[in-house]
């Protein structure tokens, strides 16, 4: 059976194609204002990859926080759900996902067969974690990849206001005034981050193996702060950014018909 | 469609309570034309204390809260309330019904129609920080008297509070309310009728017991009320305790929900998951009760909305609390007003819970909530993250995680009981379709806006 699997982000559009439970195509697109465009931006360069037309689709599961601008969808499920099932699908042993997204960070506590045990999803002051870490890196003329490549150098500790991106950002500006090196200025954006994102998954009570997904984890350099804010070795996710649609892929292929 | 589990009725009760809610409100209104001493003052404190008096009471926080109902019916109206006392000082850290009711006065606007009310003296007293300002800040803005009441609640019984700092406790009380007796004689010129202030202590202690009682019949499942109806009900015993016709309105509440009990009626005819919520709920955004609904999910009360005015007695043998035994029950005749002022203090320390919360140790409120968690048989928590309430929102992250410790699903939300600028609704319901999936509950029907 080919389903496909869509996650609407605040970000990016992604979509999973899977056939017979295999991942044969994924796509990604800008999420614009016009969100069923970036959808069928995705999908389309999700079926070009899998060499499928759109017609072979059988079903079709919409998860993500712009779900409901998808119509006609056989499953619909929050990110909570579809970031259990796809974490498990790829690793069993699996027990808190991670995800960082934009706009949003969530934390998963993952029980048998992949059913959510609990969540926690940032409050509204440690929201924008993603969008926050990439806002900094224009502010100091990097790109995200010099960025998280610069944090990796640092020698020292810089604290900054964990709680608020704007004072974060102000604080931030007085580092580069005070020609604090560089290094350790990416190095206290990640920190202060990786403290909200901790803070808000210690709420499920993490426990091992922990999953990290979603499109900020591809930074190393935070993903290096939220190792040492967790105290614990968590892996990334294969393709962070696409487990949200596998997952939904998946619960669409298990529906009953 | 879905089959429905149960039966379901409307509460005959409601449209009563919504009417002597009105009554109050319109009373107060009129108070002064009708010749009635004038008072104003707060929910938690001792609302029996001015019933020697032929008077009217303007309530703080169901006043703060019904302007933020405005909220909802209309915005640009209400705005004009927080802006009047934000652009007079008052900050958005403050208590957001403080800041509502300032901005209620500066207007000079009375929420149910005509300019405010003219209150002949306030009665302060010492709740959480906030509360024991706010009568001091609008005696400097009206210039009218306050009269400070100290209240210090007991400990909460996890603590072992030795018997002679209660008797400490009592007695300090005492001493107060025969002081501010005889400044409320001196400030109106009027006598006070000991009579009619014993009728007003032992009405105090019937309408809380009695709403203590409307909340236990709640553990029965299906629960024949759920949390959004409760918040309707409960707010009379806020404003109105010492009241002949709120006593009477709790007795045929009481009668009616055991009625529901004995034939099974319920609240949500779908009922699938019990939950608690925390904190006060943003009063002008209700709709999330209904969203719970469509899932088959009733809420069966909170620590607050049980305890701000009911009255609960610990049994120290089950380490539980059941509604307090009032005076009548008891056999205490009760003759002189010395003798009133004691149960008043008395009832006061002893059963409110809320009170502890806001000023104790949060081990005891746990205790509370995790004791509701068993006896309500709950499946869930939803803590309102409340930023307009510096009281009810103290310990609430400690409250969580002994909820999950527990292994008991909970979720969080941000906002403010009487501010909407800081509740994000699309936020706070898509994070419940994520908990009621984690809760493993389907929705049932879909929810429609505003029914
Ligand atoms: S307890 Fe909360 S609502 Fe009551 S006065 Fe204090 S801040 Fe205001």
């Amino acid at each position: 059976m080919i389903t496909a699997g869509i996650d609407l982000g605040a970000t990016y559009s992604k979509v999973v194609i899977l056939d017979d439970g295999k991942v044969v195509g994924k796509g990604i697109s800008k999420t614009t204002l016009e969100p069923e465009e970036s959808v069928e931006k995705a999908l389309n360069a999700a079926l070009q990859e899998a060499k499928i037309d759109k017609g072979q689709v059988e079903r079709t599961g919409v998860t993500g926080s712009g779900r409901r601008a998808i119509k006609d969808a056989d499953v619909v499920a929050t990110d909570v759900t579809a970031d259990a099932r796809g974490a498990y699908h790829l690793d069993k042993e699996v027990k808190t996902v991670i995800d960082v997204g934009g706009e949003d960070a969530r934390a998963v506590k993952v029980g048998e067969n992949g059913k959510v045990i609990n969540s926690a999803v940032n409050d509204k002051c440690a929201a924008g974690a993603g969008a926050f870490v990439e806002a900094m890196s224009r502010a100091m003329q990097l790109s995200l990849e010099e960025f998280a490549e610069a944090s990796l150098k640092s020698t020292q500790e810089i604290p900054i206001n964990a709680q608020c991106a704007i004072f974060a950002e102000s604080e931030v500006v007085s580092l580069i005034s005070d020609e604090t090196p560089r290094e350790d200025i990416c190095r206290a954006v990640h920190d202060g981050i990786a403290d909200r994102i901790t803070s808000m998954a210690k709420r499920v009570l993490v426990e091992e193996k922990v999953g990290l997904m979603g499109g900020a984890v591809m930074n190393k350099g935070l993903v290096e702060s939220i190792r040492e804010g967790l105290g614990l070795d968590p892996i990334i996710l294969p393709d962070p950014l696409f487990v949200s649609a596998l997952g939904i892929a998946l619960m669409a292929a298990d529906q009953e018909d | 469609m879905v089959e429905k589990k149960y039966k379901t009725a409307p509460l005959k009760s409601w449209d009563k309570a919504k009417e002597i809610r009105l009554n109050i409100y319109k009373e107060i209104a009129e108070a002064k034309s009708k010749g009635k001493v004038l008072l104003g003052g707060g929910a938690e404190s001792l609302i029996a204390l001015p019933t020697g008096f032929d008077y009217a009471m303007l309530v703080g926080e169901p006043y703060g809260a019904a302007i933020s109902y405005l909220a909802k019916s209309d915005p640009d109206e209400y705005m004009k309330y927080v802006e009047a006392s934000e652009h007079a000082g008052y900050p958005r850290d403050l208590c957001a019904y403080m800041r509502n009711y300032i901005g209620s006065i500066l207007r000079d606007k009375y929420v149910f129609g005509g300019p405010f009310p003219k209150i002949d003296f306030y009665l302060q007293a010492g709740f959480c920080d906030t509360h024991s300002k706010w009568y001091q800040a609008v005696s400097d803005i009206t210039g009218r008297p306050y009269f400070s009441l100290d209240l210090v609640p007991f400990d909460w019984e996890i603590e072992g509070e030795s018997e002679k700092t209660k008797d400490l406790k009592r007695k300090y009380i005492v001493d107060q309310i025969h002081e501010a007796i005889a400044w409320m004689e001196k400030q109106t010129g009027r006598e006070f009728n000991d009579e009619t202030f014993i009728q007003g202590v032992l009405n105090e202690c019937e309408s809380t017991s009695l709403w203590a009682k409307v909340c236990i019949a709640n553990r029965a499942i299906p629960a024949p009320l759920d949390e959004k109806t409760m918040l309707s009900l409960y707010v009379l015993a806020v404003i109105g305790r010492p009241r002949n016709d709120v006593v009477e309105f709790y007795r045929e509440l009481l009668d009616e929900v055991e009625d529901r009990v004995a034939n099974q009626i319920a609240a949500n005819p779908y009922e699938t998951a019990r939950i608690i919520t925390d904190s006060q709920p943003p009063w002008f955004a209700l709709d999330l009760f209904r969203l719970l609904e469509t899932y088959g999910v009733v809420s069966v009360g909170a620590h607050y909305t049980f305890g701000l005015s009911g009255g609960w007695e610990y049994d120290e043998e089950n380490k539980t609390w059941e509604a307090g035994k009032t005076p009548q029950e008891k056999g205490v005749e009760v003759k002189t007003r010395d003798e009133a002022a004691n149960v008043l203090a008395d009832w006061w320390l002893r059963t409110g819970t809320v009170c502890r919360g806001v000023r104790h140790s949060g081990a005891g409120k746990i205790q509370r909530i995790m004791d509701m968690v068993d006896r309500w048989k709950v499946d869930g928590a939803i803590v309102h993250l409340n930023r307009g309430c510096e009281g009810t929102s103290l310990g609430q992250m400690d409250i969580v995680s002994s909820l999950l410790e527990r292994g008991l699903p909970t979720m969080t939300y941000e906002g403010n009981h009487a501010d909407p600028r800081e509740y994000d609704e699309n936020r706070t319901f898509a994070r419940i379709e994520s908990f009621m999936e984690t809760m493993g509950l389907k929705q049932l029907y879909e929810f429609k806006k505003g029914e």
